[in-house]
């Protein structure tokens, strides 16, 4: 069990997750909630996966499974804005229509064998940096790197220019853009999409970079739930999004290595011994989601943590209050 | 004249002739109004808002809109703003027709309009939220030069502001501000204020005022909505008010009009202002409170050993800052709430500490400040709230099967005898304004013949005509031999209805008046007790 190797698999696992929770940020900053995001990952694995089998071109797969998850979302957003339902119930229905529709078209697929996958590559200078070289720069999946773009242009996007402006004032006070002529309806459908987008994105990365192929359900198995928890847990922050993306990456590939080894540190492992004790590790990050959530989903501590305040409310003109 | 405008009134017609309007090749009027609004009208679901609506606005004037809750002032300047669509009527700015499908249209016809409720988006900086929803600057918020723009338009028409601060930070005044500096940045010629003097403290109208003549001074326009007599006396140049939906008066001249006049011309009659004070006379003793501590929702001692008295016939004021104990003191009084030591003793039974049902039993009404949520169950109907005392007792159930037809026939009695506006008793209360709400509230305390009622803020928030149907039951209770203990922050109204006054600071009671000393009353609001005050005035005889 190599701490360099672990933490560099962190970084990519922990790559699927940075996509997710990062177009969740855009999601919910326009005040809309989407608990489709497994479904939607799910989506984009499995359209990813397919088109490149049948195609030979992951960068098609990445395209495809990007705007299948995109107009996946508009569903969500259709119901959300326009028929201004309740969200959190759109939501958890997006992911078990994403789930079961990827389901019925990945009929098969896992038995398609080997595909072509995204390139992988050192970066020449970064990869000698000595631990940081290692963790970040060797040998990773194109994708890994996009996320380290991602992170900061997100992060100044939303921060720093006029349309970042106007996407913070929709999730925050809709009433005061629309009385500016800012269209809410019109950005908030557009936030929803590139969730959407980042969400498929997400998926194709697991299933043409981090862990190839398909595993019907267990592809995503759950990642979307936490990415959810790490958008309350970053407080709708792209740079805290990464921090926490990459810990819950490394984590997930400590948990499995960690049982590998009958020794750790010249002590019998207990987890090496015991399948049980491995079966809880795994289980650990769940848990987490779940607490997450429900201290979240309680109104003094969203204001606490900076909640997007009109986050879960549908924007009807000319009503008072949000 | 029954409340409409005299157009033949000598007065008028100089005032129109100097303008050239009733000349109609004249178009000396004509060319001065920045905003011409012609029969507008505007329906909502149950509502005719506005009927056949004229309004003038000239260059360089401050325009009052005058009008009650609900009489259609905010819908017509919402219409002007671009927020909703007219169904009849056309606008003309400087002459031009104009369409507005959305507040943005508007705004570059240079209409701004400053609401209530303030548009600000309170996590954002003053300058993120004037440069929001404009093109500039193209992507990237270098924001410094932009900050000093707004400094410089602020100090030029005496907004001072901070561009770096973020709205929550700022008190309400500075938010106002904001919001006048949002729309004066987007070029506004025509300033609408809905209701601006609301939210604010005393200097600040005083400060607002200020800005609002300095802003005419340099060429705008303003429009103010207001249901506040004295303030449209003291800022406005002419008026137009508003009753139910039509004009009452259109655009005549602010100086001249008394507060009478204004008042009858918003509520379509005569206005008391003063009640004539029938003698205090008060019976035997229906609540006493002895030493009274308890906490309030926080856990802080609210209230530090209260003790008063009410009688039987007479109206007991209890004056304070707000916060300073009242509410608790209304909701232990009520069995809302429990006490950690002392009594309260109504008809001679100690009840402290008992439910609210004990309470009800025992005669006490009770008139929450919060109508909404304490006061009435917001999604029920008028029928359901007005039964919320008596679902218990025959005819309105039958031990446990509600009567629904004699609950529906003694809500129509009640919303006869109370005059409550509403479409049907099958309606919501939410969807009631404040005036009727408390209407509800009152038809439904006062028909249960209270010996004891616990009134606070019963008036807050309500306009003219709606107060002083509600100060006129209060007395007719007094005059019926009940007790009333009238909490309130209304100075003028607790010296107008009180027959004794008692004063409320950190949960003691600092004394009382009997005279309506308003001075005294103040010092005490402040923290001194009455006794240091007599012999403050003792000793400087």
């Amino acid at each position: 069990m190599d701490i360099l190797i672990i933490l560099q698999a962190g970084v990519a696992s922990g790559t699927v997750l940075l996509f997710a929770t990062v177009g969740g940020i855009f999601n919910e900053r326009s005040g809309i909630m989407n608990l489709g995001l497994e479904g939607m990952m799910l989506f984009g694995a499995m359209s990813a996966f397919s088109v490149t089998v049948s195609t030979g071109n992951p960068w098609l797969g990445v395209l495809v499974a990007m705007l299948a998850a995109g107009l996946l979302s508009q569903i969500h957003a259709f119901i959300t804005i326009q028929l201004q339902a309740d969200q959190v119930v759109s939501g958890l229905a997006l992911t078990f229509l994403g789930t079961g529709i990827s389901l019925v078209l990945g009929e098969g697929l896992s038995k398609a064998g080997v595909v072509s996958l995204l390139p992988a590559f050192s970066v020449p200078l970064l990869s000698h940096i000595p631990i940081i070289g290692r963790i970040f720069f060797t040998n990773q999946s194109i994708l890994v790197y996009v996320g380290y773009l991602i992170v900061p242009l997100s992060w100044y996007y939303i921060n720093r220019t006029r349309p970042g402006l106007h996407l913070r004032a929709v999730g925050e006070y809709p009433a005061a853009a629309d009385a500016l002529g800012i269209n809410v309806y019109r950005l908030r459908y557009f936030y929803v999409f590139v969730g959407g987008l980042f969400a498929g994105l997400s998926g194709a990365t697991i299933s043409l970079a981090i862990s190839p192929g398909w595993f019907s359900e267990l592809t995503t198995a759950g990642q979307g739930w936490i990415a959810i928890g790490l958008i309350i847990f970053s407080q709708w922050n792209p740079v805290r999004a990464a921090f926490g993306a990459y810990v819950f990456g490394a984590l997930r590939r400590l948990i499995l290595d960690i049982q590998g080894p009958a020794l750790i540190f010249g002590l019998a492992n207990p987890f090496y011994y015991n399948p049980y004790y491995g079966f809880f590790l795994q289980m650990l990050p769940y848990a987490f989601t779940i607490i997450v959530l429900v201290l979240g989903s309680k109104e003094a501590v969203k204001k606490r943590l900076g909640a997007p305040a009109a986050l879960g409310t549908p924007y009807i003109r000319g009503q008072r209050g949000l | 004249m029954n409340g409409e405008v005299d157009f033949t009134s000598p007065f008028l017609k100089k005032f129109f002739i100097k303008r050239g309007a009733m000349d109609p090749k004249n178009q000396g009027l004509e060319n001065e109004l920045v905003i011409k609004m012609r029969h507008i009208e505007k329906r909502f679901p149950g509502v005719l808002a506005n009927d056949n609506v004229d309004f003038n606005l000239i260059k360089g004037e401050i325009h009052a809109l005058l009008g009650e809750n609900g009489a259609g002032k905010s819908t017509l300047m919402n219409i002007l703003a671009g927020l909703y669509k007219a169904d009849k009527g056309s606008i003309f700015v400087e002459g031009k027709r104009v369409s507005f499908n959305s507040p943005k249209d508007a705004i570059a016809a240079g209409i701004g309009m400053v609401h209530q409720h303030f548009m600000l988006v309170p996590s954002q900086t003053v300058t993120e939220n004037i440069l929001l929803g404009l093109n500039e600057p193209r992507f990237i918020m270098n924001l410094s030069d932009y900050d000093k723009k707004i400094v410089e338009l602020g100090e030029k028409f005496g907004l001072p502001v901070d561009p770096k601060a973020k709205i929550w930070q700022l008190s309400v005044g500075e938010q106002q501000r904001v919001e006048i500096l949002k729309m004066l940045y987007r070029g506004a010629n025509v300033l609408i204020l809905d209701e601006p003097t609301a939210v604010l403290a005393p200097v600040e109208i005083d400060i607002l005022f200020n800005t609002l003549r300095n802003m005419v001074s340099l060429g705008k326009s303003v429009i103010f909505i207001s249901h506040k007599l004295h303030e449209v006396q003291s800022i406005a140049d002419r008026l137009t008010v508003l009753r139910k939906g039509k004009i009452t008066a259109e655009g005549v001249e602010a100086a001249g009009k008394s507060r009478a006049d204004l008042a009858k011309l918003m509520v379509g009659r005569d206005v008391i202002f003063n009640f004539e004070k029938e003698a205090h006379n008060p019976g035997k003793t229906i609540l006493e409170v002895k030493d009274l501590h308890c906490f309030n929702d926080k856990g802080l001692k609210a209230l530090n050993g209260v003790s008063l008295e009410v009688c039987s016939g007479e109206i007991v004021g209890l004056a304070g800052v707000a916060g300073n104990g009242q509410r608790e003191l209304a909701d232990a009084l009520t069995g809302l709430r429990k006490c950690e030591q002392g009594s309260v003793v109504i008809h001679g039974d100690e009840t402290t500490n008992k439910s609210a049902k004990t309470s009800i039993k025992k005669g006490v009404s009770h008139i929450p400040e919060d109508r909404t949520h304490v006061g009435t169950a917001p999604n029920l109907s008028v029928t359901d709230n007005v039964i919320m005392k008596s679902y218990n007792n025959k005819p309105i159930s039958n031990g446990w099967v509600l009567n629904t037809v004699e609950a529906e026939k003694n809500a129509r009695e009640l919303k006869e005898a109370y005059e409550i506006v509403v479409p049907s008793i099958d309606t919501p209360v939410r969807l009631l304004s404040g005036g009727n709400l408390q209407r509800v509230i009152l038809a439904r305390e006062i028909s249960a013949a209270p010996s004891l009622m616990i009134a606070m803020q019963p008036t807050r928030g309500l306009d003219v005509g709606a107060i002083e149907g509600v100060q006129r039951l209060i007395l007719a209770q007094k005059k019926t031999g009940a007790g009333i203990l009238l909490i309130s922050e209304e100075l003028e109204e607790l010296i107008a209805l009180s027959d004794r006054i008692y004063v409320m600071y950190e949960g003691e009671i600092m004394g009382q008046v009997t005279n309506g000393d308003i001075d005294a009353i103040g010092l005490m609001m402040t923290g001194t007790r009455m006794e240091e005050i007599q012999e403050a005035g003792v000793t400087h005889e």
